[in-house]
């Protein structure tokens, strides 16, 4: 049980160069990789990729093999794979169906899709809802929230779906602190409840370190940097590749440029 | 199709099992579609002023009734830039016309365009209220359902619903554009030509911002399982009592009716 890339290779349709190549990656229910990498290096490509909307959806071509639980996605349709994988954007205002009043039917949505019976579809919501937290936000209309709330409101509705893979494509981009920690909270959560695997493309590497168990760093399309977080989150190379190293790793930085030790009770205490 | 016997039955909370309240809000939906067809049919099939003088009354008299006028107000007033074009290009340019009302130089408005113009600016707004009054008394997400229980594809509901929630969106998005052209300089204000000339670097990114979310939205979408088979689940139906049927029916035959009578050329 796992998602699993093998030598994968992504063009879009009228592109001439590949936008992922030679890609090697394993996410296993339960556990949460990060991806990071600049700008243009591939992360959203991937999230396509991993989710099976490229070229399912989007077209261009894919070689290698993007398994699902050792199925090839190439030969699953979008709402089988909606099912086992779900794929939250950056911008919450274009993931919402714009035909609902509440936010309880906004997460009802997809399990409507799927055409299950009422009472299911509204356990799952309410389970969503409380998985993410925001079970108060029910009654509101989903075009009047924050942009933290909004983000939330997505990530139960692709929750509602029950899949046993969440791909996340800088779920916390739009956000401001506040609704940044909000979505940090929230994944951290369903990790650790759910079970499911989550795979998580953000620029912020704080909250990598906060929930990621691995990190992968891409560049022009490619791995350059994969491993356990914490090592992967305090490789020198991180600066070259675009990433910003998490606040902890750069004040230990700073601190023993300065001369001064540091202790892992400095550590201990400053988490 | 799957839909809830009862609210209380499948669990769901009152604002989502919410049924619509209120003089003509709580109508059903496809009858509400079916009066404002006939009305568009009559106002501009009837002839001379009696289809659309009638159509308005009744539209004016039921939106009174809903408490919804100042709603009608605001869509009447966004129609005056047509309305506006409407009566001058017919005062000064209807053919044939030779009932000169004054003389203005090489212009001539007449009678004939005046009355014809009046006649076709009631027809217009006598469509754009019935139709309007529909929108001011229907939750869009009740049209929806009710259009799914009658059977209509969940990708023809999608763009029908879509397309109203973008409306007032993109309004806000155009806000949000001008604000920030203005910041950068751009007139917005004043004379008529200053005004059109703002115009292309408003219209450009609300088209193109909108062109370039519709591969992300449709994206989003397939994440949700929209193109799954078989028929939606539906969360609530809107009411159809007896009523609310008698006058659809009635409002279908009276529509058809009036069409015939049209083609066979009874109504002149």
């Amino acid at each position: 049980m796992a998602i699993e890339l093998s030598a994968v290779r992504y063009r879009y349709a009228g592109a001439s160069a590949a936008a992922l190549v030679s890609i090697e990656l394993r996410l296993e229910p339960g556990r949460v990789v990060g991806v990071a990498g600049a700008d243009e290096s591939g992360k959203s490509t991937l999230c396509l990729v991993v989710a099976g909307l490229a070229p399912g959806v989007i077209g261009g071509r894919l070689e290698g093999s993007v398994r699902i639980d050792g199925v090839e996605t190439t030969a699953t349709r979008p709402h089988e794979l909606a099912q086992h994988c779900g794929l939250l954007f950056q911008n919450a205002a274009t993931q919402l169906s714009n035909t609902t009043a509440t936010v309880f039917e906004e997460v009802a949505f997809g399990p409507c899709n799927l055409g299950l019976p009422v009472a299911e579809v509204v356990g799952r919501v309410w389970w969503a809802l409380r998985t993410v937290g925001i079970e108060l936000l029910a009654p509101r209309d989903p075009t009047r929230l924050s942009g933290g709330q909004g983000q939330l409101v997505a990530l139960a509705s692709v929750l509602a779906l029950r899949p046993r893979y969440l791909v996340l494509d800088e779920p916390t981009s739009e956000l401001d602190p506040a609704g940044t920690l909000l979505v940090a909270a929230a994944l951290a959560r369903i990790a650790r409840e759910t079970g499911a695997g989550i795979l998580l493309v953000e620029h912020k590497t704080d909250v990598l370190a906060q929930i990621a168990d691995e990190v992968v760093v891409l560049e022009r399309g490619a791995v350059a940097l994969s491993g356990p977080a914490a090592t992967v989150l305090a490789d020198p190379r991180l600066v070259e590749l675009g990433v910003e190293p998490p606040a902890g790793v750069r004040l230990e930085r700073a601190v023993r440029a300065s001369g001064l030790e540091w202790s892992a009770a400095l550590a201990e205490a400053i988490e | 199709m799957t839909v809830a016997s009862t609210a209380a039955d499948a669990g769901l909370p009152d604002y989502v099992a919410r049924q619509p309240s209120g003089f003509y809000r709580s109508v059903n939906p496809g009858t509400k579609l079916a009066v404002a067809a006939l009305e568009v049919v009559a106002a501009f099939l009837l002839p001379g002023w009696v289809g659309p003088l009638l159509v308005l009354a009744v539209v004016l008299a039921t939106a009174a009734a809903a408490r919804r006028l100042r709603g009608l107000g605001t869509i009447a007033l966004t129609t005056s830039p047509i309305v506006g074009s409407i009566l001058l290009v017919n005062l000064f340019l209807l053919p044939g016309a030779s009932d000169p009302i004054a003389r203005l130089g090489p212009l001539a408005p007449t009678w004939s365009g005046l009355w014809f113009g009046l006649q076709t600016v009631a027809r217009l707004m006598a469509f754009s209220l019935a139709i309007g009054l529909v929108y001011l008394t229907t939750a869009v997400d009740d049209l929806l359902a009710d259009l799914a229980r009658r059977g209509l594809g969940r990708r023809a509901i999608f763009v029908v619903g879509a397309a109203v929630q973008m409306v007032p969106a993109t309004i806000e998005r155009a806000g949000e554009i001008v604000d920030a052209q203005r910041s950068r300089g751009m007139d917005t204000e004043g004379r008529i030509w200053r005004r059109a000339r703002g115009v292309l670097p408003l219209a450009a990114p609300v088209v193109f911002g909108a062109l370039a979310e519709v591969e992300e939205r449709t994206m989003a979408l397939e994440a949700r399982a929209f193109s799954a088979p078989g028929r939606q689940t539906l969360l609530r139906v809107p009411a159809d009592r007896p009523v609310h049927r008698a006058i659809r029916w009635a409002a279908i035959l009276a529509l058809v009716v009036i069409v015939v009578l049209r083609a066979t050329g009874r109504l002149g």
